[in-house]
């Protein structure tokens, strides 16, 4: 508060006690915000320092807080598990991309016709484009499996990215009609007068404005599809197809039994790294995409 | 293409446009919606062979224990944890939605284990709770507050627990960040006139903060619950369903029956099941988000 305020409002010029509680106060809540950093920082900070001890001291009981020793063999060891952690995040990020290719191709048009075009029963067409969010795709994955197996997409990176396609199409339909109907129609009427067709009007007028949606878009999808599980899970049975969630559930389980503490930090740490770039370079996208379409 | 914009001012000029996405959901939903109902009524199986049974799955659906348990389960596991979820969000934004540097770090603290999949945290605490090398029984026992280590994953409430405690850690800030918009969007002039009546700090917040970011918390609350109804991951990691099979989720009951017992008639019927309890959450969410997007 300016000086001018308080003197023109001296009735709520704060007593020097209660000025000392406000101080007292902002100290609390200071020292709860650091107790609040260290807690939600302590599980990846410790999975990190764990995944750099020496592989005895990572399954070492009791567990130390910091290695003794700088040591890399954990990541060395997940790098050749099994088929190798490249074949593994080879295959989430090959499943990542047609992911959000698809939903691309198939969001962008229908965010448009939705926003701007002239379309009968427009907002029964849009609930059923929402479905996905209604039905549950955890409860369709027996009869996609049925039918991916006939097809041949079984094991596929095609067949998992349409089971992450289905997952992520609402968000994505809904977030780009949002943005598409935010463009001003001035732009529109313009580019009509110079006599471009829809498609060029969508291509060269709309795709430049609607740019932060597509972005938001493509971060959820790649995000969803890199952490997604269950569909995994079942879809990629074959060893050399596993993403690396589910080459991380075959570390837990360890061989003979026993769990490879070590090599699993460096699993998790590796699992996690893509996300938290993301989230450091799009922030911007990223909180906006959740709060502009808190569907999901 | 059509120049001068000839379709335009047709009825149907969306309609090719919003065509591909409908058909994709069609292929890739519905159609297999039908094959689930359809599947429910046989005792198909994996191994081969299916056989129309009536409304047998359902029957037994209603007479398995398992089902029960699990559907109990999942119940208890989200009225635990979505109060808990919703109120340290709120807590959480009501502390961090200042533009002080320390309330912005804060915040994006809270909000980074969001980015993180739920299989790989769950890994990670599967991991911190482990009774012989997990990090959470040495700082409880190095603060004092317990004597001998935790045993997580052996009984069935401890396990719901420290599910509970990872996911609160993972999903916690999804909230947060909600409510601190909600609470920032709020017209600072009204808080003031608050003030000037008087209005103690929780008065303001009981008073003010809250009744305006009601919908913001239902909404919230709704895709909270929703998603904790269809808890799979978190307990396939952490409990595996043990022990006694007692912290099996709907959907690892479903899973299990359909792809690790092969009954694919059953496990139909359960997910059935599943979508009629979630299509009436996730309808009100849709219903509610709508609403506010018109305003």
């Amino acid at each position: 508060m300016s000086a001018d305020a308080t003197a023109a409002a001296p009735a709520w010029r704060p007593s020097r006690a209660s000025r000392f509680a406000v101080d007292r106060r902002a100290y609390l809540v200071g020292a709860i915000l650091l107790v609040i950093v260290v807690v939600m920082l302590f599980p990846v900070v410790m999975s990190l320092l764990s995944s750099v001890k020496t592989p005895a001291e990572a399954s070492a009981t009791p567990p130390n807080y910091f290695p003794s020793h700088l040591s890399f063999a954990n990541y060395v060891k997940v790098f050749s598990y099994q088929a190798g952690l490249g074949t593994y995040v080879f295959n989430s990020l090959a499943v990542a991309c047609l992911t959000i290719l698809f939903c691309l191709v198939l969001a962008i048009p229908a965010g448009y016709g939705l926003a701007r075009l002239r379309l009968p029963f427009r907002e029964v067409l849009f609930l059923i484009l929402l479905l996905p969010l209604m039905i549950p795709y955890q409860a369709l994955l027996t009869p996609l499996y049925l039918m991916f197996s006939s097809w041949g997409l079984a094991n596929t990176y095609v067949g998992l990215a349409v089971v992450h396609t289905i997952l992520q199409l609402p968000f994505s339909v809904y977030l780009l009609r949002q943005s598409f109907e935010a463009v001003p129609r001035e732009l529109e009427e313009a580019a009509m007068i110079d006599g471009c067709g829809n498609v060029r009007v969508l291509w060269s007028i709309f795709l430049p404005s609607v740019r932060p949606g597509i972005v938001t878009v493509v971060l959820f999808a790649f995000i969803a599809s890199w952490n997604e599980f269950i569909g995994a899970l079942i879809f990629m049975n074959q060893e050399t197809k596993f993403t690396v969630p589910i080459m991380l559930v075959g570390v837990r389980l360890g061989h003979y039994g026993a769990i490879d503490w070590g090599a699993l930090q460096a699993g998790v740490i590796i699992s996690i790294i893509p996300c938290f770039l993301i989230y450091a370079l799009l922030q911007k996208y990223y909180v906006s995409g959740l709060l502009a379409g808190a569907i999901k | 293409m059509n120049a001068g914009g000839g379709t335009r001012r047709s009825r149907y000029a969306g309609l090719a446009y919003v065509a591909p996405a409908l058909l994709f959901v069609a292929v890739f939903v519905l159609f297999p919606l039908g094959r689930l109902i359809h599947l429910s009524l046989t005792n198909a199986s994996l191994l081969g062979g299916s056989r129309f049974v009536g409304i047998a799955n359902y029957t037994k659906a209603f007479n398995d224990p398992v089902f029960w348990q699990a559907l109990r389960f999942t119940i208890r596991y989200t009225i635990y944890i979505t109060p808990i979820l919703m109120g340290l969000g709120f807590v959480f934004a009501l502390l961090t939605a200042a533009a002080h540097p320390l309330a912005k770090a804060a915040r994006s603290a809270i909000f980074l284990p969001v980015v993180i999949g739920l299989g790989t945290s769950s890994l990670l605490w599967f991991w911190l709770l482990d009774e012989q090398v997990g990090l959470i029984n040495r700082v409880l026992m190095d603060l004092g507050l317990i004597a001998h280590p935790l045993v997580w994953w052996v009984d069935a409430d401890m396990g719901l627990w420290g599910v509970i405690i990872s996911v609160t850690w993972k999903v916690v800030g999804f909230g947060t960040i909600i409510f601190v918009a909600a609470i920032q969007s709020i017209d600072p002039e009204i808080i003031d006139a608050a003030k000037i009546d008087g209005a103690d700090y929780w008065q303001r917040v009981g008073r003010v903060l809250l009744p305006l970011a009601t919908r913001s918390i239902l909404l919230t609350t709704l895709v909270s619950a929703v998603g904790s109804m269809l808890a799979f991951d978190q307990f396939y990691i952490m409990t595996a369903g043990g022990p006694r099979s007692l912290t099996f989720t709907s959907v690892y009951w479903m899973y299990q029956n359909s792809f690790i017992y092969f009954k694919l008639g059953y496990g139909a019927a359960l997910a059935l099941i599943l979508v009629v309890i979630i299509f009436v959450g996730a309808t009100a969410q849709i219903v509610l988000t709508r609403k506010r997007s018109r305003q």
